[in-house]
């Protein structure tokens, strides 16, 4: 099972998602998958190559963050499970692994779960060790290669302070990868298929206006895609059986006091002329400051 | 008097070796524990550890928590973790540091989740401040503000633990500041034999390499630094010069070190060390967030960079618009003349 999640694209902020006032305009940024997950995604992929495995994608998510479940179908994970429910918002890491363990545990048998090693907007990678806590299974931090894989134990070498070790741990095990690989392109074959991958909540949403009595026609509908493999798994807070007081902001410990936007400030800087005498003032100033010399 | 727990600091260690964050938070540690009245208490895992750790009172602690186990070296999260939440359930401590290590990372997560404590990750600043919940209306007293870069550096977030102690978080390794150390401060040992349960040693460690940090960087007061600007490994040479010539360090920004210039040791900013030398020479750097975070406490800041309008000459004191190639050996020359 592999975890995704859909982040801003905090790394590329272009001129546009710059307000005037020097901060970030987070509606301008793209939304994107997030590197890491993408890594964690690949590995599986190779993973299910090597061994068989069926690769089942889990993200939560607004129900727009089903498009990083249709870019994983694409490069070719087998299943797609989109958590989403209003329930969940405002959830910090200790609520986020709570609602994972439970969509982990409403799949079942699972043997290995992947995640990227953190998410771009928020950087904790927490949300790794806190899920494998809540499942109460190994886990195997920043993991750059699986070196086998048996019935009931995994081998991989993961990175460490100035090194590498490898490490075996029984399975079921959790891991977190780092940019250890080249994530696969969407496949043409795959777009073609998956592209008409849908979740309830789009296939409502495109039937909406449909001059005809929606649920039985939707539940037509909903057969066919079951049928031809292009369901995309929604499931709320009911479905995953989450007690509600563990999830979303009520199940967070953690409140945010204060927001400030980096401004970086307008330079004091003093321009120095990229000439013999500008160079020469320059390093003159800075020995006689001691800075220098 | 408050039933107030003590600031304890998780210690990481290596083969007896005391990490420095760790030093760096006993100092930020014994300042918080200073200001809430209580005391600064650590806690240090591993095996055979006696006479290891003289530097954690000489920086201000009371009491050392000496856990000892074989299983306990080298590390690995699950006998870690069992060791650390059984301390802490019977101690509760108010506040529990780690740094933002890879081991620090690992651990500090599973030990949050198990004690359904809130966890904030590569803080920055640590405060104690009151804290108002307007949303559920409950007000709380002497909490610590948990503050952070997040979204890519672009925004700075102050965070509170609401729920039981411990309050805890990592802190990114070098931006908390060392204390001048007292050799004749001592304080108290209490050891401590963990009942491992077997599922805890499950796991192994069949390999494990390691070598020494290739540089120090936090320890330089001069320090050049190329970015992606430089444009080759080729070019690179030219940092090198200019760190020689000036008795410096070399460095390098995120970019140059994705490009593969220069390995990971040398990175300056959000995701690699955190500098503030006397001096620092930002060379085909463009100064994103990320990386101004990492050196933007440096003593003097000069930023060479052929595009006048990169975010870097904000960040500066001196700005020079020129070619690299062209500024670096003026820079030498001027040097060598003058001393």
């Amino acid at each position: 099972m592999v975890f995704v999640k859909q982040v801003p694209d905090t790394k590329n902020i272009s001129g546009e998602a710059m307000t005037p006032e020097g901060t970030v305009n987070r509606a301008a940024l793209p939304a994107i998958f997030n590197p890491e997950d993408l890594n964690a995604l690949e590995l599986g992929l190779q993973l299910k190559e090597r061994f068989n495995f069926k690769v089942t994608v889990a993200t939560m998510g607004p129900p727009n963050a089903a498009e990083v479940l249709r870019e994983a179908l694409y490069r070719g994970a087998d299943e797609a499970i989109l958590i989403t429910d209003r329930a969940f918002a405002g959830a910090d890491t200790l609520a986020t692994s709570y609602a994972l363990s439970c969509c982990v545990k409403t799949v079942g048998n699972v043997d290995l779960i992947l995640c990227g090693r953190q998410a771009i907007d928020g950087d904790t990678a927490q949300v790794g060790p806190q899920l494998a806590e809540k499942l109460n299974i190994p886990q195997i931090c920043y993991v750059e290669e699986v070196v086998d894989i048996k019935e009931k134990s995994i081998k991989a070498r993961r990175s460490i302070e100035g090194g590498f070790e490898i490490l075996e741990s029984p399975l079921p095990a959790l891991l977190t990868v780092i940019d250890i690989n080249e994530p696969r392109p969407a496949s043409a074959k795959g777009i073609m298929k998956y592209k008409k991958a849908k979740t309830r909540s789009e296939l409502a949403k495109l039937h909406r206006d449909a001059d005809y009595t929606e649920a039985t026609v939707l539940l037509e509908k909903e057969n066919e895609l079951r049928s031809k493999n292009l369901w995309i798994h929604e499931w709320d807070a009911g479905k995953i059986q989450a007690d509600i007081n563990r999830i979303g902001l009520k199940g967070s410990p953690t409140k945010v006091k204060k927001i400030e936007s980096v401004v970086l400030k307008a330079g004091k800087v003093v321009s120095i002329e990229p000439t013999e005498v500008g160079i020469n003032g320059l390093i003159r100033e800075l020995i006689e400051d001691h800075t220098l010399g | 008097m408050s039933t107030r727990g003590n600031v304890w600091i998780f210690i990481e260690q290596e083969g007896g070796e005391i990490a420095e964050v760790s030093l760096e938070l006993v100092c930020k540690g014994t300042d918080l524990a200073k200001r809430l009245g209580v005391k600064t208490e650590a806690v240090i895992l591993g095996d055979k550890l006696d006479g290891k750790f003289d530097s954690l009172f000489h920086y201000g602690c009371h009491t050392v928590y000496q856990v000892e186990d074989k299983a306990l070296e080298p590390f690995t999260v699950l006998p870690y973790a069992q060791a650390l939440v059984k301390l802490l359930k019977e101690h509760r401590p108010n506040i529990l540091l780690f740094g933002a290590t890879l081991k620090g990372r690992e651990l500090g997560p599973r030990v949050a989740s198990e004690m359904m404590a809130g966890l904030t990750a590569d803080c920055t600043d640590l405060q104690i401040d009151d804290f108002e919940d307007k949303v559920a209306k409950l007000s709380y007293k002497d909490k610590l503000m948990q503050i952070r870069p997040a979204f890519g550096g672009n925004i700075i977030a102050t965070i509170v633990n609401t729920w039981e102690d411990p309050q805890m978080v990592t802190v990114r390794e070098g931006v908390m500041k060392l204390t001048i150390p007292d050799a004749t401060k001592k304080g108290k040992i209490v050891k401590i034999t963990p009942e491992l349960s077997p599922e805890t040693k499950l796991m192994k460690v069949l390999e494990r390499v390691r070598q020494p940090k290739s540089v120090d960087l936090k320890k330089a007061s001069i320090i050049v630094a190329g970015g992606y600007g430089v444009g080759s490994k080729e070019n690179f040479k030219l940092i090198e010069q200019l760190a020689e010539a000036l008795g410096g360090q070399i460095a390098a920004s995120r970019a140059a070190v994705d490009a593969g210039w220069i390995n990971h040791d040398y990175q300056v900013g959000q995701t690699g060390v955190t500098v503030r030398p006397k001096l620092y020479i930002a060379c085909g750097i463009s100064g994103s967030v990320q990386h101004v975070a990492g050196m933007n406490e440096s003593s003097k800041i000069i930023a060479i960079n052929s595009d006048p309008d990169a975010p870097i000459f904000s960040s500066a004191h001196y700005g020079i618009v020129g070619e690299l190639n062209d500024v670096i050996p003026k820079i030498i020359r001027a040097f060598k003349a003058k001393i």
